[in-house]
């Protein structure tokens, strides 16, 4: 069991790792795409994004540099991550049990951190991180539970979510209630013979196969491994769809500026060679973006 | 209805329609239209039309897509739908939205937070097939199967579809039944955009299949490409009217004034939604009136496209979108302005300020304002003299959604109303939040077949609702109501639905523009330029 827990806990985050990277590089590597952006935009500072005013609000805009409030933007950012603002003004009662999930998660994360960190170091300060590690991977472990049942119930019961609910969606949601309960459950209900949070965690990063992990815990960590290989390969890596769908879209409203950087980028994109096939187009794979918009198909059709 | 619709009925072999909307099904309205009886009855969808054309949807008929006369008709438009749907995922062909595109794809959680936000679902009464993830949810499973090529473990995990030839009909007819507001995008806790899949089907609909409303394709932006506006108007008519409505605008203020056409060098150069000057001239008067007694320096111009600020590219094709952006700057630097003003037309604006900014390059990156910030300055500045006894009736705003949500000009307006009008009240919710009127993404402009029934009873409902609860306490007849729409779409839309309820009739529910507002408020002009008069 000790082999096949440490196997597994290298193996899901590696493969964790390795599915977030390519997806990240999946939408890094889009092109620059048309301005679309959504307000309030936060680093328009806290007066403006209150109402969700923009640069555009003042004549001559384009005469002064753009400045950019960042400060306002991570503080938007963390209640949004942190406490699911959005949901909790715009959809309460699901926010409920989706805060718990996530929050939950957060906490259970930061209990493996811990983990990780009393493994690493030694004495009081070992023994302190990982009281700490097991407490808040309890308490962790209890709210992702108790949201991932609210938000299955949610589910099965909801008709509005009907026919956006697939065999893989309930599937997911009762994955992590098995996993977060086995891990829960294995850790409080080991027995005295057993590993401590802190003495896995050590073992772990010592690849130390004499260390005794409980079965039902160590069938938990398996299981933990296996869902966190699992993720990035889901719906459920919208972690990382968020920072590109508010950063790169929503909120990102970079000025053109003649001559600057992102003139190069828009002249790449022009230079893409479309294939669309309607006849007013007049796309043939050979003629640019840049040749299609330069065209009027009115006057060549009289041609 | 909430539920009772299934996704993979899109696929229904049947030609009837999906579902059927009765009043008793809507979302209520207030007061003077509180209760079924007195809500208008719909017009029916002829024979003719249903025989003839795709309409399997709904009640309704926007796009008429002729009923294909073979099976392998259908089975070659099948093929080019898929041609398409690929296309849409390519960088070379749709760099312009991928990204945004693929996460929406990828990422939607099915949380519905989009629906509560959509006031096409409220309005239908919470009917599932508009539903913003309804649409959504068909190309997201057409996607992982055809596009990504998933076999059963992507059913499992993404849904399964059926494509065939009833299933693009339907989708092509759904793609117009989204106003594009983004108010459902906007609401999303992970950034989904489902305006962004109506958007993008129409414009797989238009690039690869030439499939497009009439109104919008060939009597919009093609027009506006032969003859420079969608109006039909040409140059030299273009100039007769203006001048003619300066004319009439001088008598009517008694202040002189004459537009500039064509003038090098000027510091703005103003481009209007040419509708104004055909349905409501007094808004290219009024602006001209403003600015000349403002001393700015401006002109109009009277190339190509130019002295027309529309631009339906930006709701079904990009390629129109950017010929008619192209136009558009291309007149600014021929006469090497300073920079280019857009007039009251909220799609213009954002689509020349907003989306366009990331097509131009070098010289062609002429700068572009929306017309707000400097119509607050000229009345905020002192050079012109108000009596704002003279708006003294009760004023709401109506926030376009494309300069406000999706541009983020909020203020510029509401200070000039403040200061101009003692009788404003904002409607609720409004600014960012606002809902659309009912006529965006090009419905202001659509009404075959009974396409403007839908339009009012669905589509601007929330709106309207919005409308009557604002002037809740003087919504009678004996007192004249302004709705101020600063937007050419927003006021077709109104005037049409306020007509359609006869509520200037009833209640004298009037509408307008933001600078008919500022003349009538203008101390050294004759009284009386809001004529409340029904156009």
């Amino acid at each position: 069991m000790t082999v096949a827990a440490y196997i597994a806990i290298y193996a899901g985050v590696l493969i964790f790792l390795a599915g977030c990277a390519r997806r990240v590089w999946q939408y890094a590597r889009t092109p620059l795409h048309l301005r679309w952006e959504l307000y309030p935009v936060p680093h328009e500072g806290p007066y403006r994004a209150a109402y969700g005013g923009s640069y555009f609000e003042a004549q001559g805009w384009w005469r002064t540099p753009q400045t950019r409030d960042r400060w306002h933007e991570w503080r938007v950012m963390a209640e949004e991550i942190l406490l699911l603002k959005s949901l909790r003004e715009l959809n309460r009662r699901l926010w409920a049990p989706s805060f718990a999930f996530h929050f939950g998660l957060y906490v259970a994360i930061a209990a493996a951190g811990m983990g990780t960190a009393a493994g690493a170091v030694r004495g009081e300060l070992a023994s302190g991180l990982a009281t700490a590690a097991g407490a808040a991977g309890s308490t962790g472990c209890v709210m992702v539970v108790a949201g991932a049942c609210w938000l299955l119930a949610r589910r099965l019961r909801d008709p509005g979510t009907r026919n956006s609910t697939h065999a893989a969606d309930i599937f997911n949601l009762m994955v992590f209630i098995a996993v977060f309960g086995m891990l829960a459950c294995g850790y409080l209900a080991r027995g005295a013979a057993t590993a401590s949070l802190g003495e896995f965690a050590r073992g772990v990063i010592h690849f130390d196969r004499g260390v005794p992990v409980g079965t039902g815990f160590g069938a938990g960590v398996i299981l933990a491994s296996a869902l966190a290989a699992y993720i990035p390969f889901t719906h459920m890596a919208h972690f990382i769809a968020k920072y590109f769908a508010w950063h790169s879209v929503r909120w990102d409203d970079r000025r053109n500026v003649r001559g600057g950087a992102m003139e190069a980028e828009i002249a790449a994109n022009l230079g893409r060679r479309p294939t669309w096939a309607a006849q007013h187009v007049g796309a043939d794979g050979e003629r640019s973006w840049a040749d299609v918009a330069s065209a009027n198909p009115v006057q060549e059709a009289r041609k | 209805m909430s539920g009772t619709l299934k996704v993979r009925e899109i696929s229904r072999q049947d030609r009837e329609p999906l579902i059927h909307l009765e009043n008793e099904d809507l979302m209520p309205l207030p007061a003077p239209l509180d209760g079924v009886e007195k809500d208008r009855a719909w017009t029916m969808l002829t024979e003719q039309s249903r025989s003839r054309y795709e309409c399997g949807l709904d009640d309704t008929c926007a796009v008429n897509v002729p009923k294909p006369k073979t099976a392998e008709e259908e089975k070659q438009l099948v093929v080019r739908f898929l041609s398409g749907l690929e296309k849409l995922f390519d960088k070379e062909n749709n760099w312009t939205f991928l990204q945004p595109l693929l996460l929406t794809m990828e990422h939607c959680t099915g949380c519905q937070t989009c629906a509560e936000s959509c006031h096409i679902f409220e309005a239908s009464g919470r009917n599932e097939l508009y539903r913003p993830t309804f649409r959504t949810e068909i190309v997201r499973r057409l996607y992982f199967k055809h596009v990504k090529r998933g076999g059963l473990l992507s059913a499992w995990q993404h849904g399964k579809i059926e494509l065939n030839w009833p299933m693009v009909a339907r989708l092509i007819e759904l793609a117009y039944r989204c106003n594009l507001c983004r108010r459902c995008a906007q609401s999303c806790p992970i950034g989904c955009d489902n305006g962004l899949v109506a958007h993008e089907l129409r414009k797989l609909f238009s690039l690869e299949m030439g499939i497009a409303p009439k109104e919008i394709h060939e009597n919009g932006s093609m027009l506006q490409l032969k003859a420079g506006s969608s109006t039909g108007m040409t140059a030299e008519i273009v100039k007769d009217n203006v001048a003619f409505i300066d004319e009439d605008t001088s008598e009517r203020t008694g202040i002189e004034f004459h537009t500039p056409w064509d003038v090098k060098g000027a510091d703005v150069l103003l481009v209007h939604n040419a509708g104004e000057i055909m349905a409501w001239p007094e808004n290219p008067g009024a602006f001209g009136l403003i600015l000349t007694m403002a001393g700015v320096s401006w002109t109009m111009s009277s190339e190509l496209a130019a002295y027309d600020a529309i631009n339906y590219g930006l709701w079904y094709d990009d390629a129109q979108f950017a010929r008619v952006a192209l136009k558009h700057v291309e007149a600014a630097k021929k006469l090497g302005v300073k920079r280019i003003v857009v007039g009251e037309c909220g799609h213009a604006n954002k689509g020349l300020c907003v989306v366009a900014d990331r097509l131009l390059t070098g010289d062609l990156n002429v700068p572009r304002e929306n017309y707000l910030p400097l119509l607050r300055d000229v009345v905020l500045s002192g050079k012109i003299k108000f009596d704002a006894e003279r708006n003294d009736f009760p004023v709401t705003l109506h926030d376009p959604c494309n300069m406000v949500r999706l541009m983020g000009v909020v203020e510029p307006q509401r200070e000039i109303v403040r200061a101009l009008c003692p009788q404003f009240r904002e409607m609720e919710p409004h600014g960012v939040n606002n809902y659309c009127c009912g006529g965006g993404s090009g419905f202001a402009i659509m009404s075959g077949n009974n396409f403007a029934d839908w339009r009012f009873h669905v589509a601007g409902r929330k709106k309207l609702e919005q409308v009557l609860r604002a002037f809740g306490e003087c919504i009678g007849p004996e007192t004249p109501k302004y709705l101020c729409a600063p937007c050419s779409n927003c006021k077709g839309q109104f005037r049409d639905m306020i007509s359609y309820y006869n509520l200037w009739e009833k209640n004298r529910l009037f509408y307008g523009g933001l600078v008919e507002l500022v003349v009538n408020a203008m101390a050294d002009v004759k009284p009386g330029f809001i004529d409340w008069e029904w156009r």
